[in-house]
This record gives structure tokens, sequence and C-alpha cells, in this order.
């Protein structure tokens, strides 16, 4: 991965997988801490203990096409090798939390890349799925919550039509992208 | 700065145009690209991107593009698999480019971009 951004998508996707309806999105930055901090949470099946034990151990999936996952790996050495931490709690049943943080000037830490474009492909692949976005620096913060903007729409099949896409690519660019300065 | 307002004014003009999608049938094309952590990283998002926005700039309405899992090859990724005529075409060690030569050779005018096929890598 070059991106942090794609690590967010990669996560998410488990979350997707895990038959999650409800997937939190939070990326809180600080730069007087010298902090970044992205926690993904979902409401999917969860893990049991054993499995949250060995779920960051790249030899270990539940997909069928390869016996290898390394999704979860490669985000824990991203955050590890750049003087930050990694933090991943689960409960069977009740969803899972995947936590890294970053320290900004770190000379190994990636960039976050394109977030907006992330956030916006989560949103109109997985119409079924609400998401709710947080964007935070400092004071500043905001929010992008797909509940309200299907409420709005009506059906989940316009969030693909292209005038919608554009509305909402410009929308997290305003709202979210923007809070942070787009380059970091 | 946008509000969800300016989304509820675009749905509603959006209510009265008539919608070309619906009178799309059997002859639609479907497209997948493979998302997984193996495709991220190969570089499967620009090409995802690519291929809506050719798609959305010929206003192709017969084509539904959609995202799925580790289609099994990850040394091959990023995968574009196109379903046509009855037919599966998998593109494989795909780039932005290529999608878009993909959508304007393969998918609009009918001609398969052999070079791109699995076989031929």
């Amino acid at each position: 991965m070059r991106e942090l951004a794609l690590h967010i998508l990669d996560i998410t996707e488990n979350s997707v997988s895990a038959q999650a309806k409800h997937v939190e999105i939070s990326l809180d930055v600080d730069f007087e801490r010298d902090r970044l901090v992205i926690a993904i949470s979902d409401d999917g099946c969860g893990m049991d203990e054993e499995m949250v034990k060995k779920v960051c151990d790249p030899f270990t999936t539940t997909r069928k096409t390869r016996s290898v996952g390394m999704g979860l790996p490669l985000f824990k050495y991203s955050a590890e090798s750049s003087g930050g931490s990694f933090s991943i709690r689960s409960e069977k049943g009740k969803g899972t939390r995947v936590q890294a943080e970053y320290r900004i000037s770190h000379v190994d830490r990636m960039p976050l890349g394109d977030f907006g474009g992330v956030v916006l492909q989560l949103i109109t692949m997985h119409p079924e799925v609400d998401f709710r976005f947080s964007v935070k620096n400092g004071e500043r913060s905001g929010q992008l919550d797909t509940a309200e903007l299907k409420e709005i729409l009506g059906d989940t099949a316009a969030l693909n039509e292209p005038a919608i896409r554009n509305f909402l690519r410009e929308y997290i660019e305003e709202n979210l992208v923007s809070l942070y300065g787009g380059g970091l | 700065m946008k509000s969800l307002e300016e989304l509820r004014a675009l749905r509603e003009k959006m209510k009265s145009q008539t919608d070309n999608r619906s009178v799309a049938g059997s002859d639609e094309t479907v497209i997948k690209v493979g998302m997984a952590t193996c495709g991220i990283a190969a570089g499967a998002r620009p090409v995802l991107d690519a291929l809506l926005d050719e798609a959305d700039k010929r206003q192709l309405h017969n084509v539904s593009i959609s995202q799925t899992g580790c289609i099994g090859m990850c040394r091959m990724e990023p995968i574009v698999e196109v379903f046509k005529d009855g037919q599966k075409y998998t593109y494989v060690l795909m780039t932005a480019e290529k999608a878009r030569k993909v959508i304007n050779d393969h998918v609009v005018n009918g001609n398969v971009c052999k070079e791109f096929l699995i076989g031929e890598n």
C-alpha cells in the first residue's frame, strides 16, 4: 500500500464482508501533538478472543481463495514503523474496532493519500451499508452520515448517478478533506 | 459550502428527467474490479475510478460497474472482469489507461483488447 487511505479502504472492506450494517470511520489529526489517529469500528459479526490474537498474523484469513491475509498485518506495520501504535478489539456478535496511531512527522509515515476518493468509493460501492465518516483537526470537525444521504435520495441506486457522484465528491472535499488541508 | 439541501434539490431535478437507465435490458455489460488487499495494493482504485469516469463521459447507460473481492490470482492484479454477450473476459495487470481503452474498444465498439487478456500474459 502506498497511502493510508488505501488501508482505510481495505480494512473497511473487511467490515463489509463481516456483514456490518453501520461502520464508523474517523480521522483525528492533531498537529500540535504530532499525532494522526485512524479508527474504524463496525457492528459486523466480530471475532472470538482466539481469532483476535492471531488475526495480525499474515497466515490467518477467512477467505477461501488463498491462505494468506495481508490487510491487517500491513495496516499494523504501517503504524508501528512510524512511531505509532495499533490496536484491535472485537467481540463475537457485536463488532470490531481497529485503531492505528501515527506520528505525523515520522519519516516512514505513509502519506494519507486520496481519502476523499476512498470515502466516495465506499459510499457508492456499498449502498446497503450506513457509513459515518468524521474528520477532526483540533477544534474543527466535519461529518458525513450516509443514512442522511439515503433518506434524501429515497433509493440507494441514485448514489451511482453521475450527477449525484459529482455532488458527493465536492461535498466530501469541502466538508471532510478541507479540514486537514488535503495534503497530509 | 455544499449542503445537503442542494442534494435534495438535485434529486428533485433528476426525478423530473426521464430515466434512461430503466430501458437497459439484456444487453447490459457487467464490469467487476477486484478490490481485496491484493487488488488495492496493486492499484485497483485508479482503475475503478477510470472505468466509472469513462462510462460517465460516454454516457453509457447499459454498463454496471462494481467491485468484488479477491479473484484468486493476486499477482495478476489489478484484475477487471467484463461480462458481455454471454462471455467473460478477464483483463489482468490493469492500469487506468488500459481501463479507458477497454471501455472504448471493447465495451463501446465490441473489439476485445486481446493484449490485456489473461491468456496473453
